[in-house]
């Protein structure tokens, strides 16, 4: 038998599987901005922000009209609870991809930086770390979600390796400059995301099983990174 | 540790061959509220019943078992039933209050079957009553009128007051707000909350949120059985059993 709170989950999940989509669709087209060096994909992140703004708004009415309606307990709670964070999330996570489609705009008007190798690195592992988040939270999968709240810590450490070898590399080389500090700031946008990813990873597990691990996982990292 | 009050073990009660109660062990702490949920027919009415010796008074009805209330097992057969339910107060789904009785003498009338004549007392104990079950303003210049001349929510609360008014320890409620509008039900929530400053509430209900709003610990019945007894916050985001879980999003019952 369909409760009629089923009507309304299964749509707000489906609302959110799409702004997802959105969001993997600019992630990936900031990281080609930069890596192709390629205009025609800034532009397409800055139109497919448009579209999460809005799914941002349209899910958080969703959400308040279940809670208002259903008065959901339990299960159903903690899943409309965590979409509210997780909608937050992607929504952050969408602007960040705009902030680096911002960065390429800067860092295409000079010649490539000499090694990109750990930033590829970097997004690669982020944007696995977005769809398995994701894939988590539409399969219901807590292992899932385990592995990307462990795969953040390479991200983690790739983000303090772009910064030094950056740095050392300005040192020797001061008018790249303009390159070096957009590979930076590249670099923590793309940190970002994953520390986005991760707090979805945690939702997601909040919502299978009602165990809140963001601050245990935190101490049982022990990162020096601020959060 | 917290401090019980109120001790309920193996507890097993029948309605002739039907067993409605398996085993039930639950303990209550001093000046907490209680919600006791579950579907129709689950035994939450008889539990309650069992915890002030009324479920006995049906023909053919029995329990087994211990309910230990201040350290004395209430089932003990030296003990008078009368004086236990002075003990654990007790106010029903539909408002009930004595017919022929004023307003006034609804609330005393436990006093005057205990033999308490005296009008100053009476008084004092009426207005008090009246006044901790939120209705003193509402009636204290009608206490000669019919019980049954107020309304259906001010009824339920002059029903209250006629509890209180023998100081119970113990407040037995079995869907008390189920007949009342929302803002009588409002009320005697409110009423809840300055009730467990001085005594235990324990309360059966069929409004989820209502257990969430009022009460600090929640016990789910199912099929005569106690499935699950915790913090209500708890509860009501992350049971513990599977049963509860698909209980409270409505999956059945």
């Amino acid at each position: 038998m369909q409760r009629s709170i089923d009507i309304g989950l299964n749509e707000l999940k489906a609302q959110l599987v799409q702004m997802a989509g959105y969001l993997e669709e600019a992630v990936k087209n900031a990281t080609l901005a930069w890596r192709n060096r390629s205009r025609e994909m800034i532009e397409r992140v800055n139109a497919i922000e448009d579209k999460v703004n809005q799914a941002h708004l349209d899910v958080d009415a969703a959400c308040l009209k279940l809670l208002a309606t259903q008065q959901p307990l339990a299960t159903d709670l903690r899943f409309i609870l965590s979409v509210v964070k997780i909608n937050s999330d992607i929504e952050r996570m969408a602007d960040q991809a705009v902030n680096i489609s911002n960065n390429a705009v800067y860092y295409l008007q000079h010649p490539p930086y000499q090694d990109l190798s750990d930033l590829i690195r970097m997004s690669e592992i982020v944007r696995e770390l977005v769809k398995n988040a994701i894939d988590a939270f539409i399969k219901e999968d807590a292992v899932l979600a385990q592995n990307v709240l462990d795969a953040d810590d390479e991200v983690d450490q790739l983000k303090n390796k772009v910064f030094k070898d950056v740095l050392a590399h300005l040192k020797q080389t001061p008018q790249e400059v303009e390159q070096g500090l957009n590979v930076i700031l590249i670099a923590r946008n793309l940190e970002r995301i994953g520390d986005h990813a991760t707090n979805i990873a945690e939702d997601v597990i909040f919502t299978i099983s009602g165990q809140d691990v963001r601050h245990s996982h935190f101490r049982k990292k022990g990162s020096p990174d601020e959060k | 540790m917290t401090e019980t009050l109120l001790s309920v073990q193996n507890l097993n009660a029948w309605f002739g061959m039907h067993q409605a109660l398996k085993n039930i062990q639950i303990e209550f702490s001093p000046q907490t509220v209680t919600a006791l949920i579950g579907p129709s027919g689950c035994g939450k009415s008889t539990f309650v019943r069992c915890l002030n010796r009324l479920h006995e008074e049906v023909p053919g009805a029995y329990a087994t078992g211990k309910v230990i209330l201040q350290g004395k097992n209430i089932y003990e057969s030296s003990v008078d039933p009368v004086l236990i339910r002075r003990k654990v107060g007790m106010v029903f789904q539909k408002p009930n209050p004595f017919p022929s009785l004023s307003v006034f003498d609804n609330v005393v009338a436990g006093l005057k079957l205990a033999g308490i004549r005296r009008k100053s007392i009476l008084m004092e104990v009426a207005e008090r009553s009246l006044k901790q079950a939120a209705l003193w303003e509402e009636v204290k210049n009608k206490l000669q009128q019919p019980g049954t001349s107020l309304s259906g929510g001010q009824q339920q609360r002059l029903c209250i007051a006629r509890a209180l008014a023998v100081e119970p320890p113990i407040l037995l409620m079995d869907e008390p707000t189920s007949a009342l509008d929302p803002i009588s039900t409002a009320k005697i929530e409110e009423l809840l909350a300055e009730l467990k400053k001085t005594m235990t509430v324990i309360m059966v209900t069929h409004n989820m949120q209502q257990a969430a709003r009022i009460s600090d610990k929640t016990a789910f019945f199912l099929l005569g059985e106690l499935v699950e007894f915790g913090q209500t916050s708890t509860l009501f985001t992350v049971p513990k059993e599977k049963k509860t879980e698909q209980y409270i999003t409505g999956k059945f019952g």
